[in-house]
C-alpha cells in the first residue's frame, strides 16, 4: 500500500487541513503493532537471560550480545547495501540473535557465534524479502549452520556453575541428552537413575546450550506469550504432548505404568532444547502455519521427528532439525488445513 | 442521547436511488409544487423502491448530484417552502385484518428499504420465492458498529410501534416465531422491551433475545447462528435457512406505513465523533445535506480528517459534505485520525486475522493472491463470502489493509464476470 496522496500534497497547511482522507473502511485499528509483539517475546526471554548468567555466568551474556548485535548489525548492513528502509526497529532482528545465543554452548568462541548471527540474518532471512519473506526459523538455521561447520565447539559443554547433578558424577561436560543416549547405546540405562535428574532439569543446573537449560525460566517466559495472547496452545502442547507420549510408549523399560515408564518422557520434555523450541521456536509465526488446524498438524510433526532423531538417530538432540523440516512443509500443511468457512463444507 | 428533530432545511436533495435495484422514474419536474410525502419517483420495477418528498416546497431541478457512494447520481433538487403541508395520510384497514399481500403493497408503496445499510427493498425481502418457508424472523436491534446509538434510541422511545412493526412483519411472513434482538450492552432498551411484552397484544408472539456484545454480532450470518444455532450456506441467504433478518429501523418504518400511512420520508441517525462537540441522535428529513447536521454538533472540521457515513468499521469515507442523508444512513461520524492509510509492516503471518475472522476466512492469504491478480485461487479460498465486516484489519499487527484488497478482490472478479456475460 502506498502512503495516501494527502500525506505528499504541497498545499499549505490551512488546506491540508480542510481535504478529508478516503481511505477504505475499517477506520479505527487495533494498538497492536508488530515492534510491540516483538518487544513481549524479548520480555519473555528475558528470565532465560537472567538464568543464563546464573548458571554459565557472565560469559553467556556476553554471547547472547554478541548475538544480538551481529543479528541487528547484519540486518542494518544489509538494508543499507540494498538502498531500503531500515527495518532493525521492528526488532525481529533482536530476537532472532538472542535465539541463536541460546541455541550455542556457553563455551562457544565469540567469534562463532557472529558467523551464527550473520548466517541466520543475511542468508535466512534477508535473501528471501526480509521480515515474513523466510521460509525457515533464522535462528535454527544459524545452529544448523554452525552444528555443521564447528561439530567440535557446538557440541562441548560445561558443567554449570552450581556444580555437576547426582545421575551424571564423572560425567562432566556431558548434556542430560547425551548421557541418556550413552547410557541407552552401552546397556548401563536404568530409568530410576534419572528421577534424581528431574529436579535440576527443570531449574537448570544442568549442562546444555545458553537458552535451553532452565524449564522454570522458559516455562515463565511461555506463560508471558500465552497471556499475552502471542502463542496459543496448538504448537507447544501439540509438539511436547506428542514426545511425552511417544517416548512413554517407547519408554526402553518395556512398562507403561510403572514409576520409569514415566520419569522417562518427563525427562525427555526437560531435557535439551524442547521447552525451548516447542515455546519459542516452533511458534515463530512467520514459519509456522497460519490456521488453527494446521498448527497442531505441525506441533505433532515436529513431535514425531524430534523423537526419531533422539531415539534412532546419530544426535542426542532432534528439536532444531525437527522445526526445520517441518517449516519445509508448512505451505503443504497450510494448503490441507483450510478452516471451515462459515455455512460452507470443507474443500 | 435522546433523539432530537433536526428542523428541515432550507433545500434537500433526494436522490431517486437510495436502493439495490433499478432506480426510480421521476414523475415530478422543475417547476412542480410538492408536498410531504408526495411521490417524485416511481419504482422501476419490482426489484426497486419508490422515493417520496421530504418536505413540501418547489422542484428546484431533477438532475445529477452527489451520492454517498461516490458517484452522482439523479436526484430531484428540492427548495423548502417551510410550510411542511403534507400529503393526507391514510392508514387503511387495521393491519391485523389485512392480508399479506396487502400489507406488503402498502410497505411497496411507502418506500421502505433496509435501514441498516444494506438498503435493500423490504417488499422484496418480505416476499420470498416459492418453496423457501419463513419460520423465524429476527429483528436486529444489535447495532453493533461503536459510536452509534440511532437503532437503540428509537427502540427505546417507541417501544409499542417497534413491537407492532414486528408483529406485522411476522404475520406477512407467517412465521411461527420472532425474536427481538438486542446486544447486552442496551440495558435500558432491553428492560423497555421486557416489560412490554408481557403486555395482551405481544405476549407469546415475541421474544426477547439478549446477546453477547461482540462485533459483529449485527451481521445477519452471525444473527442467526447465535440465536437459531443455524447457519446460513456459503453463498446463500438468510432465507436459505428459514430466516428473515429485518433492521430495527426498517420495523418501525413498517409500523409507520402500515398502521399511520406515512411513506418513508426521514430517519433517526447518529451524528458522533471525536471530534464532534456536541454529538446527538437526530431524526432528521433525508435529503438534508450532511453539512447542516455536521455544523450542528459543532465539529471541529479542522481536527477532522474524515467524515464518515455508517460507523467506523464498515462506513464509506465521504468527500463532499453536501451529499444528502439516504434512507440507509445510519450515522454520521467526524473522525480524527488517518489510522488505514499505509501498511507499515510485511505480513508476518501472525494468523490473528484468521482468529478474528467471522466467515472462517483466510484474510492475509486473500490478500497477498488478490495483490497478484490470482482472482480464481482467490474464490477458491471464498473470497466471495468475505462480509467486509473490517475485523480482520482491525486486529492486524501490520496495518495492512485487508478489507481494501477484499474489496479490490470482489471489484475485480465482478467486473470479469460482467465482461464474459457481455459476450
Amino acid at each position: 500500500m502506498t502512503k495516501p496522496e494527502i500525506e505528499k500534497s504541497p498545499d499549505t497547511v490551512e488546506q491540508k487541513s480542510e481535504l478529508l482522507s478516503l481511505s477504505s473502511s475499517p477506520h479505527i485499528r487495533h494498538t497492536e503493532s508488530v515492534p510491540q509483539i516483538m518487544m513481549w517475546v524479548i520480555i519473555a526471554l528475558l528470565p532465560s537471560v537472567i538464568a543464563s548468567y546464573l548458571f554459565f555466568g557472565w560469559h553467556a551474556i556476553f554471547l547472547t550480545c554478541v548475538g544480538v548485535s551481529s543479528a541487528v548489525a547484519t540486518e542494518w548492513i544489509i538494508t543499507r547495501l540494498l538502498k531500503k528502509p531500515t527495518t532493525i526497529g521492528d526488532l525481529s532482528a533482536v530476537i532472532t540473535g538472542i535465539l541463536l545465543a541460546f541455541n550455542v554452548p556457553p563455551t562457544l568462541p565469540w567469534w562463532m557465534v557472529v558467523i551464527g548471527s550473520a548466517f541466520a540474518i543475511g542468508v535466512a532471512k534477508m535473501t528471501f524479502g526480509g521480515l515474513g519473506g523466510n521460509f525457515i526459523n533464522p535462528a535454527l538455521a544459524g545452529r544448523a549452520m554452525l552444528m555443521a561447520s564447528y561439530p567440535a565447539a557446538m557440541t562441548s559443554f560445561s558443567a554449570p556453575k552450581l556444580g555437576a547433578i547426582s545421575g551424571l558424577d564423572g560425567v562432566t561436560g556431558a548434556t542430560p541428552l547425551a548421557h541418556f543416549k550413552a547410557s541407552m547405546a552401552d546397556g548401563s540405562f536404568q530409568a530410576l537413575d534419572f528421577q534424581d535428574a528431574l529436579y535440576n532439569l527443570f531449574t537448570g543446573n544442568v549442562g546444555g546450550c545458553i537458552g535451553e537449560t532452565s524449564a522454570v525460566a522458559l516455562l515463565i517466559g511461555a506463560l508471558i506469550l500465552w497471556y499475552k495472547r502471542i502463542i496459543g496452545f496448538g504448537i507447544p502442547l501439540s509438539f511436547i504432548g506428542t514426545v511425552f507420549i511417544l517416548f512413554w510408549l517407547f519408554n526402553g523399560t518395556g512398562e507403561l505404568f510403572t514409576s520409569g515408564s514415566l520419569i522417562i518422557p518427563t525427562y525427555q520434555v526437560l531435557a535439551g532444547g524442547l521447552l525451548l523450541g516447542a515455546f519459542f521456536m516452533a511458534t515463530d509465526m512467520v514459519t509456522s502455519p497460519i490456521t488453527p488446524l494446521g498448527k497442531v498438524v505441525f506441533g505433532i510433526g515436529c513431535g514425531v521427528l524430534t523423537f526419531l532423531i533422539r531415539k534412532f538417530g546419530g544426535y542426542p538432540e532432534g528439536v532444531s532439525y525437527s522445526i526445520l523440516l517441518m517449516n519445509l512443509v508448512v505451505p503443504l500443511i497450510e494448503k490441507y488445513t483450510r478452516p471451515k468457512i462459515y455455512g460452507g463444507v470443507r474443500k | 442521547m435522546s433523539i432530537e428533530v433536526f428542523p428541515a432545511p432550507q433545500k434537500v436533495i433526494i436522490p431517486l436511488q437510495q436502493h439495490i435495484g433499478a432506480p426510480a422514474k421521476a414523475v415530478v419536474n422543475k417547476g412542480d409544487h410538492v408536498v410531504i410525502g408526495q411521490l417524485l419517483g416511481e419504482a422501476g420495477g419490482f426489484v426497486s423502491a419508490p422515493v417520496h418528498s421530504s418536505v413540501s416546497g418547489t422542484v428546484l431541478s431533477v438532475g445529477l448530484f452527489p451520492h454517498p457512494t461516490g458517484k452522482p447520481v439523479m436526484a430531484v433538487e428540492i427548495e423548502n417552502d417551510g410550510l411542511d403541508e403534507r400529503m393526507p395520510f391514510e392508514p387503511g384497514k387495521p393491519w391485523a385484518e389485512a392480508d399479506s399481500k396487502e400489507l406488503i403493497s402498502r410497505i411497496q408503496a411507502a418506500g421502505i428499504v433496509g435501514m441498516g445499510g444494506a438498503s435493500f427493498p423490504t417488499h422484496v425481502k418480505l416476499s420470498p420465492p416459492e418453496g423457501k418457508k419463513i419460520d423465524t424472523v429476527i429483528v436486529n436491534g444489535v447495532e453493533c458498529e461503536p459510536y452509534l446509538t440511532a437503532d437503540h434510541r428509537s427502540i427505546l422511545e417507541r417501544t409499542d410501534a417497534f413491537l407492532t412493526g414486528a408483529l406485522i412483519i411476522k404475520k406477512i411472513l407467517n412465521a411461527g416465531r420472532c425474536f427481538i434482538a438486542i446486544e447486552d450492552n442496551k440495558q435500558d432498551a432491553i428492560k423497555s422491551v421486557r416489560s412490554r411484552l408481557s403486555d395482551a397484544q405481544f405476549k407469546g408472539e415475541l421474544k426477547i433475545a439478549v446477546l453477547q456484545t461482540k462485533y459483529p454480532q449485527g451481521g445477519e450470518k452471525q444473527l442467526i447462528n447465535a440465536v437459531t444455532g443455524r447457519m446460513v450456506p456459503s453463498g446463500g441467504l438468510p432465507m436459505d435457512s428459514g430466516c428473515v433478518v429485518p433492521n430495527a429501523g426498517t420495523t418501525l418504518a413498517v409500523y409507520d406505513a402500515v398502521v399511520e400511512g406515512i411513506p418513508l420520508y426521514q430517519r433517526v441517525l447518529t451524528v458522533t465523533g471525536p471530534t464532534a462537540a456536541k454529538p446527538r441522535n437526530f431524526l432528521v428529513r433525508i435529503g438534508t445535506p450532511i453539512r447542516l447536521l455536521i455544523e450542528a454538533c459543532e465539529v471541529d472540521m479542522k481536527a477532522t480528517r474524515k467524515i464518515i457515513m455508517g460507523g467506523p468499521m464498515m462506513g464509506i469515507t465521504q468527500s463532499d459534505l453536501d451529499v444528502p442523508v439516504i434512507k440507509s444512513t445510519s450515522g454520521i461520524l467526524a473522525y480524527d485520525k488517518v489510522v488505514s492509510g499505509e501498511r507499515e509492516y510485511p505480513c508476518i503471518n501472525c494468523g490473528h486475522c484468521v482468529h478474528a475472522c467471522p466467515i472462517h476466512l483466510v484474510p492475509s492469504r486473500l490478500a497477498k493472491l488478490v495483490n497478484k491478480e490470482k482472482y480464481d485461487e482467490a474464490l477458491e479460498w471464498n473470497i466471495t463470502d468475505c462480509m467486509e465486516c473490517g475485523s480482520c484489519a482491525f486486529v492486524c499487527p501490520s496495518k495492512i489493509n485487508l478489507v481494501h484488497y477484499m474489496k479490490l478482490g470482489k471489484f475485480h472478479i465482478q467486473a470479469r464476470r460482467a465482461a464474459a456475460a457481455k459476450k
